[in-house]
């Protein structure tokens, strides 16, 4: 299989909630952001081993629309998205950045929401799944989608789809191989591959 | 009436639906993430729960707190699992890491993780044996079982007698289903003491009683909803221990509880599919026919059973002299559940590549050898060698077998990468599934249907909506469906490729009655032979002439419109079971590191009448993919010295991504005699034969067997040294 790490995909090298709430702060300080440390460090002072640390005031802004939210810092970006503010196009399936079915647009970047802080995504545009076919407007990558039969049980297919639109913006005419290269960061079960590539290949000659 | 009112599949050239490329009617939905799955649900005030398991292999639980965590701000319910509860004296043994001790709803998901993380729990840990491969340690440990033996002619007799012998040793391991959408539910308890679950389930009819037993409610008060699912594979029929723990912490908290299996907890708990391995002689005649089949196999599914049977090898073939013996070993490792195709990929691998080595053997091409032992398949179902035949042809062009294939390990490639071509072929059931529907016509003329079914993304909807669109002349647009709810009529569990003839028989008996129905109102109305007439196009016609619009036939109906039931399986010839299916890989080995590469994956299928060529081909593609896995990457691994399951995660669990799968061709073997054997299930038989076929193939490439499914590099590599180094 395909070495992750050279994708650029990757979020900030960090483990999931038990790393950050624990002994991993200063490894985590210099990877993620400034924000996220503070709150690692308040969190740290504030809290003992067994309860958790103080919820605080956080501001998302998700498709245009801003959420104001009070969460622990620990809280994942993905958590915040489908559980505080119900937009569950993406999915909750690894929680290890393997996968890609949480994958969103973080200032028109793809990323994986499921291993990074939502404290630490504050004044950033984040984007959906939804916001590709919002307003009555859908993005050609859900038409194309549908064309392809790129979807089966669905689980994964969202999270594909955003990183479908993410890589054709940077990509709009990829060749087969780029594509393969450029999807890898996702993971399906049913098999769906070769109907996501087929749209990635019809796009990117019709230039995304 | 001019003739006889017969239930049947229309003529196939006159099909406007049928048989086409038919984008799914669910697409949008899912590919826009607007599809609400289980895990998706998020009614007010809903907790999320959190498990803790065991993480020995064997273990005797001795002392177990959970007041830590009901102590926590936010912690509302902790609930203790049979295998957690202390009483009686002497309970408390855990037989496999990742038995469930307890679970933890909170107001937040984190905040049920910090309670699961304050439960105290103190084990004596156990011998455990968990290796599945090694059946001499595990007969030492006294850890087997024989689960049969049988015999068919004079084995001993004709091995003397055969020309050619081959002895070989072949095995596959267990592998996780390793569902997306992990197993679980969201339970709410409603006015009236009505339990409201969502379910990620293949079996939205089979669960309410499920529940209601260990619950003490009546099943008519359980209401349980699978709009989609996000994949099973076999793995989610039943309510599950985790199902009633959501259903009693919901009652018990007066708020709704979702608890959906964690990942590693989905990997070691929710099923797996169980390991094989076997000794096996086979002898072959002069000609190559095979005479004698010699074979004890064995694996484990778990502490509690769940192996391969006996019976399932030789696959596909039988030979007139057989012996045959199995083994079950009793490890600590988590059950087994259902895996698409039970247990056919393992029987194909442990058939296929003893064949394909015999052949070697003989030194003839896999292919005749194949071939020439077609009629050995007849006892399967009569039809098949003939089918088998037609597929191999087609399958050989497409992938350039005459061309391509060599001797094993000769002509493979100069430089490190060897190339090579292995094939093996599968059978598979697929009949109609029990099904009952009420399919309705509304006064203005729209359709639509009540399924207690579900669609697990094998196109379930759009099937139906092809069906009735199809039998009434109407645009898809026209059809709403219903599924996914116990509300609607008793439909089977979709399991076995059952679905797809158990929903389109059942509906098409229902849009025929119908059918039949509206013609004799119009006939009556327009003073014509209600023989003569037919549903196109929107409009109800006797030959060329269009009597009336489907709208103006629809209000003969009355304001209350028409209902209609449809029932099935029936031996009407709307559906039938038994497929074939033929497939070949070309892949590339490098002889050096150890890492195989499908190039060309070629799937020839049978599959009857095709209701839908795009979710069809879909499934072919889906089975071939889930089939380079387990041939190639993915497998459970324990290890043996802590008995845990070390890579339960997607890091380590490895699947191919999109570009690790190569070329793969689809072709949908549909003469018109298929056409008129009715509609017959899909979803298992492209799985099975991947895993012989590539390892076959890179047999073919190096001229050495990789006896053991996955074919990891380390496991090349060592198969290479074996033989002496790099090919």
């Amino acid at each position: 299989m395909r070495d992750r790490e050279t994708q650029e995909r990757y979020g900030p090298d960090v483990n999931r909630r038990s790393f950050l709430k624990g002994s991993g702060v200063a490894v985590a300080a210099t990877a993620i952001a400034t924000a996220a440390e503070e709150a690692l460090a308040q969190d740290k002072k504030a809290t003992s081993a067994a309860t958790s640390s103080k919820a605080q005031d956080i501001e998302l802004t998700i498709n245009g629309t801003v959420h104001k939210l009070k969460l622990e810092p620990r809280v994942t970006l993905l958590d915040a998205i489908r559980n505080d503010c119900n937009l569950t196009g993406c999915k909750e399936v690894c929680t290890t950045k393997n996968c890609g079915a949480c994958t969103v647009m973080i200032n028109g970047k793809a990323v994986y929401a499921c291993t990074r802080l939502a404290v630490a995504e504050q004044g950033k545009k984040i984007t959906t799944v939804e916001a590709l076919s919002a307003g009555g407007k859908t993005d050609p990558v859900i038409t194309c989608f549908i064309k392809h039969d790129a979807t089966q049980c669905g689980y994964c297919t969202p999270g594909f789809v955003v990183a479908t639109r993410a890589f054709l913006n940077e990509h709009p005419k990829a060749t087969l191989e780029e594509i393969q290269k450029g999807l890898g960061g996702n993971l399906c079960r049913c098999g769906t591959y070769d109907g996501v590539a087929k749209c990635a290949l019809e796009l990117a000659k019709g230039g995304a | 009436m001019a003739e006889e009112r017969k239930f049947g599949w229309g003529p196939r050239q006159d099909n406007v639906l049928i048989g086409k490329s038919i984008q799914r009617i669910d697409g949008f939905e899912k590919v826009s993430g607007r599809a609400k799955y289980t895990a998706d649900m998020n009614t007010p005030g809903t907790l999320y729960a959190k498990l803790l398991t065991c993480t020995h292999a064997h273990a005797r639980l001795k002392k177990l707190d959970v007041e830590p965590a009901k102590k926590i701000p936010g912690v509302r319910a902790v609930y203790v699992f049979p295998a957690g509860d202390l009483k009686p004296e002497g309970s408390g043994e855990i037989f496999w890491d990742g038995t469930l001790i307890a679970a933890v709803a909170a107001d937040r998901p984190e905040i049920a993780e910090d309670g699961v993380k304050a439960i105290i729990a103190e084990y004596e840990v156990l011998e455990h044996i968990v290796d599945e491969e090694d059946l001499a340690a595990a007969e030492a440990a006294k850890a087997t079982k024989a689960v049969g033996k049988n015999a068919k002619g004079k084995v001993e007799d004709a091995l003397k007698t055969a020309k050619h012998v081959h002895k070989g040793y072949y095995g596959v391991n267990t592998i996780s289903h390793m569902c997306l959408e992990p197993h679980g539910t969201h339970c709410e308890w409603k006015a009236d003491e009505v339990l409201d679950v969502h379910a990620s389930t293949q079996n939205v009819s089979g669960l309410a009683g499920q529940f209601a037993g260990p619950l003490g409610i009546d099943a008519a008060k359980v209401l349980v909803t699978a709009n989609f699912e996000g994949g099973g594979f076999g793995s989610k029929f039943a309510a599950d221990e985790w199902g009633i723990a959501a259903a009693k912490m919901a009652k018990e908290t007066g708020k709704p509880v979702k608890l959906m299996l964690d990942r590693a907890t989905e990997l070691k708990a929710a099923g797996t599919r169980p390991s094989g391995y076997i000794d096996v002689t086979l002898g072959a005649d002069e000609t190559g026919k095979i005479i004698a089949w010699d074979s004890h196999h064995w694996g484990s599914g778990g502490i509690s059973g769940g192996a391969i049977p006996v019976g399932g090898v030789p696959y596909v073939f039988d030979f007139e002299n057989r012996n045959r013996s199995a083994t079950q070993l009793n490890c600590n490792v988590g059950p087994t559940r259902a895996w698409r195709a039970p247990p056919h990929p393992q029987l194909c691998i442990l058939t296929h590549c003893a064949i394909d080595d015999l052949a070697a053997k003989i030194g003839k091409d896999s292919y005749d050898v194949f071939l020439h032992n077609l009629e050995q398949t007849a006892g399967t179902a009569p039809h098949l060698p003939a089918t088998y035949k037609a597929e191999m042809e087609i399958a050989a062009k497409l992938i350039g077998w005459k061309e391509k294939w060599h001797p094993h390990g000769k002509d493979a490639g100069k430089g490190a990468i060897k190339r090579g071509l292995g094939m093996a072929l599968h059978t598979w059931g697929g009949g109609a599934g029990g099904c009952a529907c009420n399919v309705k016509i509304h006064a203005d003329g729209s359709v639509e249907s009540f399924v207690g079914s579900q669609d697990i993304g094998t196109g379930t909807r759009t099937i139906i909506a092809i069906t009735l669109a199809e039998t009434f002349g109407l645009p898809l647009a026209g059809i709403k469906v219903n599924l996914g709810s116990n509300k609607y009529p008793a439909s089977a569990a979709s399991g076995g490729s059952i679905t797809v003839g158990g929903v389109s028989g059942a509906h098409r008996r229902a849009a025929q009655t119908a059918l039949w129905k509206i013609f004799d109102l119009v006939a009556e109305k327009y003073k014509v032979d209600a023989g003569t007439l037919a549903a196109k196009g929107g409009s109800i016609v006797s030959g060329e002439k269009k009597i009336c619009t489907w709208k103006q036939a629809a209000m003969l109906l009355g304001p209350m419109g028409l209902e209609t039931k449809g029932e099935g399986p029936a031996e009407d010839g709307l559906t039938s079971s038994r497929v074939g299916g033929v497939q070949m890989a070309d892949v590339s080995v490098d002889s050096e590191t150890g890492i195989v590469r499908v190039n060309k994956f070629v799937a020839v299928q049978d599959c009857g009448l095709i209701l839908d060529e795009l979710t069809a081909k879909s499934q072919i593609y889906g089975g071939v993919i889930m089939g380079i896995a387990y041939a190639l990457s993915e497998e459970r691994v324990m290890d043996k010295k802590t008995g845990r399951y070390i890579n339960a995660d997607l890091q380590n669990y490895k699947l191919p991504r999109i570009g690790d799968i190569g070329e793969i061709i689809v072709d949908i073997y549909q003469p018109d005699s298929e056409y008129n054997r009715g509609v017959i299930g899909l979803g298992e038989p492209p799985v099975i034969s991947p895993g012989a076929a590539i390892s076959n193939a890179v047999a073919n490439a190096l001229g050495v067997r990789v006896p053991v499914v996955p074919l990891t590099p380390q496991r090349v590599l060592a198969a290479l040294s074996k033989k002496g180094g790099a090919a």
